[in-house]
């Protein structure tokens, strides 16, 4: 598992029922993309995050598949639709297959 | 400047490469695409790609897509060593059809959005990007 990986996720605190709502994500990651090569020009191995979803109360909102072009730190940012409370769960899949999970719960006004 | 028979064969070797490249990266993207899409004829319209015009550093581009009624989007940087960047899979409670994200390029080159939209059909869309400094090490 790649160091000091932290995820970061911005969700509105409470929205209306059936709003579209903005989701904010950041994960630190150093994104290495295998084509970088060290001081002694040893090729760097690829160790990325390939995947990312988001779901909602178990349905998708958001399914990405990831290559080494993301850059550092990958972001996302993308809309979903809330039709209840419930919660959001984010995960991303490392290369080395350790996930990265978040939770972020939505309330009804 | 005066060009020594070094520098003349250098000047050769690269002109030579650069005309090389651009034929099999560009395979490589067709095939990508012809992948995703499976053949199917791609339209022009239906896809938007914001990308910077130029990127003084390419290893943060931010770029967002948009596609209404898409259910997914692929994503290629032509001019990368790998060209694959992303698909954006859209699942039942996808509020719209965007995404942004920040992706590296090499250099400058174009960067291509092909969407599939929910009626079987697809659409394609690329925008240049001037790339300052590359975003691949090196």
């Amino acid at each position: 598992m790649a160091s000091g990986v932290k995820p970061r996720v911005k969700v509105p605190k409470s929205a209306s029922a059936g709003e579209v709502v903005t989701l904010k994500t950041l994960i630190s990651h150093p994104m290495e993309s295998g084509q970088r090569k060290d001081k002694d020009g040893n090729v760097i191995p690829r160790s990325i995050i390939n995947r990312f979803t988001c779901d909602f109360n178990g349905q998708n909102v958001i399914d990405v598949k990831m290559e080494p072009a993301i850059s550092t730190n990958p972001y996302f940012e993308f809309e979903a639709l809330v039709p209840e409370a419930g919660e959001f769960t984010f995960t991303w899949y490392d290369d080395d297959g350790s996930t990265y999970t978040d939770t972020k719960p939505i309330e009804i006004v | 400047m005066s060009l020594t028979r070094r520098d003349t064969f250098g000047l050769a070797l690269g002109a030579l490469a650069l005309t090389v490249l651009p034929f099999r990266a560009n395979a490589s993207v067709d095939d990508m695409i012809a992948e995703f899409t499976g053949g199917a004829d791609i339209g022009d319209s239906g896809v938007d790609l914001t990308a910077p015009e130029i990127a003084e550093n390419g290893n943060t581009v931010p770029i967002s897509v948009d596609a209404p009624g898409a259910s997914e989007i692929l994503v290629l940087a032509a001019g990368n060593p790998t060209p694959a960047v992303a698909t954006f899979a859209f699942g039942p409670l996808a509020g719209s059809r965007m995404a942004s994200t920040r992706i590296r390029l090499a250099g400058t080159q174009e960067v291509i959005a092909v969407a599939k939209l929910e009626d079987g059909t697809f659409a394609r869309t690329a925008k240049t990007v001037k790339v300052t400094i590359g975003g691949c090490g090196g």
